[in-house]
């Protein structure tokens, strides 16, 4: 039995009740303290919530698919209590009149809320280290970054505070943060779950993805995620994520990401992997792809230029940070002290990439090359079933190491980008540690909407 | 000062950018109310159009349909996939920082208009390059060192309709929309209330000597709210850049304003500051993707337009003035239509002049009118034609005409049924013939000027108030005097 149904299990059965886990839940999250987790914890409304089941429960009445189960969310969903900040400036003390989408959808099922974790301000970075609140330690070393965007969340089911924990994947921002953390993290096909009630980040890549500890749960979560939202016009229909029966399967090994500049132990562990695959009767052969060598450039244009666009709304008008008295100082102070230096990069890149003169040149050249990357992974799903490459090139890197070349930092979502401007699913797995003890995730790619096939190939290899 | 034979010299040429708010039950991407009339500010905003984060646009699907239906009256293709794009600006009557509008890819397609000129009566065409779909902004008051912003009308649906400069008078250009005025009200996609900002102009007017075959540097007038003001600024404008082109001096590629008290226009923004936008495809919103039998299907909805109208009524003779004192209130036009239908041309013609008797009354007068059934109407008329009732006696029960009664009761309740009863109208006469100021007209006649009869009858009128039928009157002034 999966952790999530372990819980609702015994909830359902009174052998605990959702008071005491939610209770547990915050004393471990009371006991991590040092690795930065949360923003902010949602205490109060979490064992109200849990009273309120248990009585149900106590009461005969049916409870939810997920009663009782705790879980958290990265600060970029509106969500009860308290704020909402995007771990930005901008959004310190912003409480929210309603919530997102995907956190409606499981309180409706019993789920409950503990806290908001913390993310790189407004979901740009690679390592949670661009929080205005500092960032989160890697699971495993705390002298490592956590991954990001969606460290935070990684962090917490890699530390067993919560069974599941939602995150944001624009570029990787879910599964560079489960690699680095060794947990499971799904970035799936775009539209699967509703955007609505999250703080955008680039509209045409953003979804919504969950962390868990075993693709099982993964299943479960995201099932009730899913599905159309007439509130976000993206959202896909009845979207199949559970319960496919796999035949062998033909695996492709993406040359590009194996090769020059994947460490070295990296490689090894993906290739342990691939045998793990084959020993299970798939068949597995390598593919080049070549236009992936084009896939970060096409993404640090298309990125920026709907990020800046995303990010206009923060002008000190209406909510948020506000600094200065006329018009144009409150705009120029607003956003200047409530956006973090990679925000205001993006916001550069995105605004020179839009304006008169280089539109063409650059955005639009872009959404061109984006058109033959995925043309050329509609032409390789029809030789595959499934493409499989590292999820980053190297495991968790030091705090620090990276923060002063954001070239290097980029360098890091190159094998997570490419999925992500195609919109397809990929999930994350672990595929071992290195010698000195970290984790290194195994990433799965499928066609669009062919998520399930990803998880009945990934539990295969976790049995 | 310029003189005649100066600016005859030159011609002007006008596009013009018209913004039509659409009268859809909700707003374009917000699903909240879309009626902001007498509302307190800031009462019809939802947190999709404050742009709280996190927030979605989803496109109503009735701002489409208006749009088919605006298009299809500007004899436009409507196009099978339309796509939306941000355009960006920071102003606090936009609280996205950008404006979702149709940049690259817009619904409405290539069209024309036929301008109606009711002072000639005849027709010019007007291209249209495109229209499309956006949403409106807020609106801003400044108060002193402070401003307030009410984001009511932010999220409105628009349509733009951008014409080809085609055209080239002051006149033209109060034609044109006046025209495009009555289409879309006509189509139903606006409730046209100028006064409230449902429809706003931008004018592009530049001048050239009229054998150049380039154009001259164009100024831009923005958001002119009346037929009136677009005919005065483009007057205005026409003669301000003939008199810098004569003067030998540069016409600036700028935005201008026009000052209503003042009736002149004045500069507020050049090119050199002319914003960036940052057109970018929106990618919250899919595109919209419409098939020929669903645009048929929306378009079968397309009530009959002003000119069909006109085209139908041709065989009444009317007067031009009667026709567009009509064609004023589309309800009006659709029930003369329905009158000729149901009748003939005399009767519809005599309809037609008695609704511009509502027409020049209020506003009730005109509502009610709209209520009166065709056949009450012909019935009406008939009556003059049998000569129950005079042509004054049928405009008073018109205007008091309603559907509880018919137009018979009424007269008879009005007492303005003729009197066509000899007897009755002997009595009449004999009173009339007595009364001293009847007496030269009589001594006239037995003189044989057989002019003063009409004097007689005129009497005869007065004092049985109308309702004597004349001709019977003028016989028995004849029978009593021979």
């Amino acid at each position: 039995m999966s952790e999530v149904t372990k819980i609702v299990d015994s909830v359902r059965s009174g052998k605990s009740s959702a008071v005491a886990e939610v209770k547990a839940a915050l004393e471990r999250a009371e006991s991590h303290t040092d690795h930065h987790v949360f923003i902010s914890l949602t205490e109060k409304r979490a064992l109200e919530r849990a009273k309120d089941i248990d009585e149900q429960v106590a009461a005969g009445r049916v409870v939810g698919a997920l009663a009782g189960v705790p879980f958290v969310v990265k600060d970029n969903f509106l969500a009860f209590d308290g704020a909402t900040t995007a771990a930005a400036k901008m959004l310190e003390g912003f409480e929210t009149p309603m919530q997102a989408t995907a956190v409606r959808k499981l309180e409706e099922q019993g789920a409950i809320c503990i806290g908001k974790t913390n993310l790189d301000a407004f979901a740009h970075g690679g390592s949670t280290e661009n929080s205005y609140f500092g960032p989160t330690l890697n699971a495993c070393d705390k002298e490592r970054v956590a991954g990001g965007s969606s460290g935070g969340s990684a962090v917490a089911v890699a530390l067993g505070i919560v069974p599941f924990a939602l995150g944001t994947d624009t570029g990787g921002s879910i599964r560079q943060p489960a690699s680095f953390n060794g947990v499971v993290g799904i970035k799936p096909t775009y539209g699967t779950v509703s955007r609505f009630g999250v703080v955008a980040m680039a509209s045409s890549t953003d979804v919504i993805g969950c962390f868990t500890k075993e693709v099982e749960d993964i299943e479960l979560v995201l099932s009730i995620m899913a599905g159309r939202d007439e509130r976000d016009g993206t959202t896909l229909p009845n979207p199949t994520l559970q319960g496919v029966a796999l035949q062998k399967q033909r695996v492709g090994v993406i040359k590009e990401c194996m090769g020059e500049g994947v460490d070295s132990e990296v490689r090894e562990l993906i290739e342990q992997y691939i045998e793990q695959l084959k020993q299970a009767g798939h068949e597995v052969e390598e593919i080049s792809l070549p236009m992936y060598q084009y896939a970060l450039a096409i993404y640090y244009i298309v990125i920026p230029a709907e990020t800046c666009s995303n990010l206009a709304r923060y002008d000190g008008i209406r909510y948020g940070y506000r600094a200065g008295k006329s018009l144009s100082d409150v705009y120029g102070k607003s956003r200047d002290g409530g956006f973090m230096p990679e925000n205001k990069r993006r916001i550069m890149i995105g605004n020179y990439v839009l304006s008169s003169g280089f539109f063409d040149a650059y955005y639009m050249q872009a959404e061109k090359a984006r058109t033959l990357l995925i043309n050329e992974y509609n032409a390789a799903f029809k030789d595959f079933d499934v493409l499989v490459s590292p999820v980053a090139p190297t495991p968790a890197f030091k705090l620090g190491e990276n923060t002063s070349d954001p070239l290097k930092m980029y360098m890091a979502d190159v094998m997570t980008v490419p999925p992500s401007l195609a919109g397809l699913p990929a999930l994350s797995v672990p595929a071992g540690k290195t010698k000195a003890g970290l984790p290194v995730g195994v990433q799965l790619i499928g066609k669009c909407q062919d998520d399930a096939k990803l998880f009945s190939l990934a539990k295969e290899t976790e049995k | 000062m310029l003189t005649r034979e100066q600016l005859d010299k030159y011609e002007m040429t006008i596009g013009i950018e018209c913004h039509v708010q659409l009268n859809t039950r909700t707003k374009l991407f917000s699903g909240v109310d879309n009626d902001a009339r007498d509302k307190e500010p800031n009462a019809v905003v939802s947190p999709i159009d404050y742009a709280l984060p996190g927030m979605l646009p989803v496109l109503n699907k009735a701002a489409v349909d208006k749009a088919i239906l605006a298009g299809l009256a500007l004899n436009s293709k409507i196009a099978n996939v339309s796509r939306f794009d941000r355009k960006h600006y920071f102003y606090p009557d936009l609280p996205k920082g950008y404006q979702i509008s149709q940049m690259y890819q817009p619904i409405i397609g290539a069209g024309h208009v036929d301008v109606y000129d009711p002072a000639t009566g005849e027709e010019s065409r007007v291209r249209i390059e495109h229209a499309h779909l956006e949403e409106d902004a807020g609106k801003l008051t400044h108060h002193g060192d402070y401003s307030l912003v009410d984001l009511n009308r932010c999220g409105t649906p628009l349509i733009e309709i951008v014409s080809q400069p085609d055209i080239h008078s002051a006149v033209q250009a109060k034609n044109y929309v006046a025209t495009l005025h009555r289409l879309m009200v006509y189509a139903g996609v606006t409730n046209g209330d100028l006064y409230h900002g449902n429809m706003r102009f931008d004018v592009n007017i530049s001048v050239a000597p009229k054998d150049s075959k380039k154009l001259g540097t164009r100024a831009e007038i923005k958001n002119l709210n009346s037929f009136r003001s677009v005919e005065r600024c483009a007057e205005y404008e026409f003669k301000r850049q003939v008199e810098l082109v004569e003067k030998g001096e540069k016409v600036h590629q700028e935005t201008r304003g026009w000052d209503e008290a003042k009736q002149k226009t004045t500069s507020q923004r050049s090119k050199e500051h002319a914003q960036d936008y940052r057109y970018m495809p929106d990618p919250d919103i899919p595109p919209v993707v419409l098939t020929d039998e669903y645009i048929a299907k929306v378009g079968a909805g397309l009530p009959t337009m002003p000119r069909e109208y006109r085209t139908g009524w041709a065989g009444l003779k009317l007067d031009g003035s009667v026709v567009e004192s009509v064609l004023d209130d589309q309800d009006l036009a659709k029930k003369l239509t329905e009158v000729l239908e149901k009748s003939d041309s005399k009767t519809a013609a005599r309809v037609a002049h008695w609704f511009t008797l509502s027409a020049a009354g209020d506003g009730e007068q005109e509502a009610r009118t709209e209520q009166v059934s065709a056949q009450h109407l012909i019935e009406l008329s008939q009556m003059v034609e049998r000569s129950e009732l005079s042509s004054t006696g049928a405009k008073e029960v018109f205007l008091k005409l309603n559907d509880e009664k018919s137009p018979r009761e009424l007269a008879k309740e009005m007492n303005l049924l003729q009197v066509s009863d000899s007897g009755e109208i002997d009595r009449v006469v004999e009173e009339v013939l007595a009364l001293p100021e009847a007496a030269q007209a009589v001594a006239d006649i037995k003189a044989g000027q057989d002019k003063a009869i009409g004097f007689l009858v005129g009497l005869v009128m007065k004092t049985s108030k109308g309702k004597a039928n004349p001709g019977v009157a003028q016989k028995a002034i004849r029978s009593k005097l021979q």
